[in-house]
């Protein structure tokens, strides 16, 4: 057993059930967006901000504004901790990771806070 | 003639590595890569690797030839030469003790770290812990495996991890004793298993069957741990 306090939902089962989810969460919204645009004849201010009244589409956008958080979280946490390590980069990794995960995680909760923003502020 | 091109390294003399090409007169002949070691023994007795049993049954001579892990002594030429020229490297990721040896204690961590034995805690029947056919068939594709590392040094994620990530060979038999019928403690070993790096640095990239000699399939029995935990978990 390794333990690690870092990882998304500390458990490795629970960081890959995350991740997975996430991305079909992600896949699903694209998609929406992708067919959205397909539809409309011509994509003007109007269409754009009613699209995003309704309380649906808000929570879609959120959902998937929370997976994307989460799904970088996992992602970046894992690239963090396979090349920011002593094998590449000696005594300083552990500084170096800490303080590169710690800066990935603060840039993602302004991403989170400024996404509700967007969708619930006025 | 057929040249090969190995690494030499004596940490006594030399100060870093290198390559060394030699020829090697192979007689025309389709020899495995280990005949070939002995040939260039026979002219250099100063180089170094491991060998035992030269039929694919030890496990001693994995190596990277022509860019690929495997065992010399089942590899002919034929399958590995390109362009007249065999290059032999050691096993990738673990440090070289000299020339194609390997040191593999990180190796066998990881294996003792799955507790490579069956854990029953009843008594002993007075003859044999019996198993039906079906329950015997489940450990056929994992028994086999000899421990030969060319799996484990083959996978990026033990390369960057090897003190954390257990590796293909360490889970294919980790998942070996997780699917006995006679041993008892799978929930203790799945719980040692639940953490971010043990399994879960798996990213399914198949290197381990791409190069396991023995033609078994670490990536399934990831798979099937990863199926134990969530079931365990859901
Ligand atoms: S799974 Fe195959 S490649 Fe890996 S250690 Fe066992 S025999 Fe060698």
């Amino acid at each position: 057993m390794v333990t690690n306090v870092t990882s998304f939902g500390r458990s490795g089962l629970a960081d890959w059930v995350v991740q997975r989810v996430s991305a079909v969460i992600l896949a699903a919204y694209t998609l929406f967006l992708v067919f959205w645009f397909l539809q409309q004849a011509d994509v003007q201010y109007t269409q754009w901000v009613a699209l995003f009244e309704s309380t649906g589409m808000r929570i879609f956008s959120l959902l998937a504004l929370l997976s994307l958080v989460a799904h970088a979280w996992v992602g970046v946490w894992t690239i963090t901790t396979d090349y920011l390590t002593p094998l590449s980069l000696g005594k300083a990794a552990t500084a170096v990771r800490f303080v590169v995960q710690c800066a990935c995680m603060v840039a993602l909760f302004v991403y989170l806070v400024w996404g509700i923003d967007i969708l619930w502020g006025n | 003639m057929l040249t090969v091109s190995i690494y030499r390294y004596n940490p006594e003399t030399d100060s870093a590595p290198y390559m060394q090409d030699v020829q090697v007169d192979t007689g025309g002949k389709d020899l495995m890569v280990l005949d070939v070691l002995e040939l260039l023994k026979g002219q250099d007795e100063s180089i170094a690797y491991r060998r035992s049993c030269r039929e694919g049954v030890c496990g001693s001579d994995g190596m990277n030839m022509n860019g690929k892990n495997g065992l010399a002594c089942i590899t002919p030429l034929s399958e590995t030469v390109k362009k007249n020229k065999l290059v032999l490297r050691p096993l990738p990721g673990l440090p070289v003790v000299r020339d194609l040896v390997v040191d593999m204690s990180i190796f066998y961590k990881q294996y003792e770290k799955i507790k490579p034995y069956l854990i029953n805690d009843n008594p002993a029947p007075a003859i044999e812990r019996l198993q039906s056919p079906e329950e015997r068939e489940k450990l056929d594709g994992l028994y086999e495996c000899i421990l030969c590392a060319c799996c484990s040094t083959a996978c990026p994620s033990f390369w960057w991890n090897p003190d954390k990530f257990i590796g293909p060979s360490g889970l294919l038999q980790a998942y070996r004793f997780l699917a006995d019928s006679r041993d008892d403690a799978t929930q203790e070993r799945l719980a040692e298993l639940d953490d971010p790096f043990s399994v879960f640095r798996c990213r399914g990239i198949m290197n381990c069957v791409s190069v396991c000699p023995k033609g078994l399939n670490p990536t399934r029995a990831i798979g099937h741990i990863r199926e134990m935990l969530i079931q365990r978990a859901t």
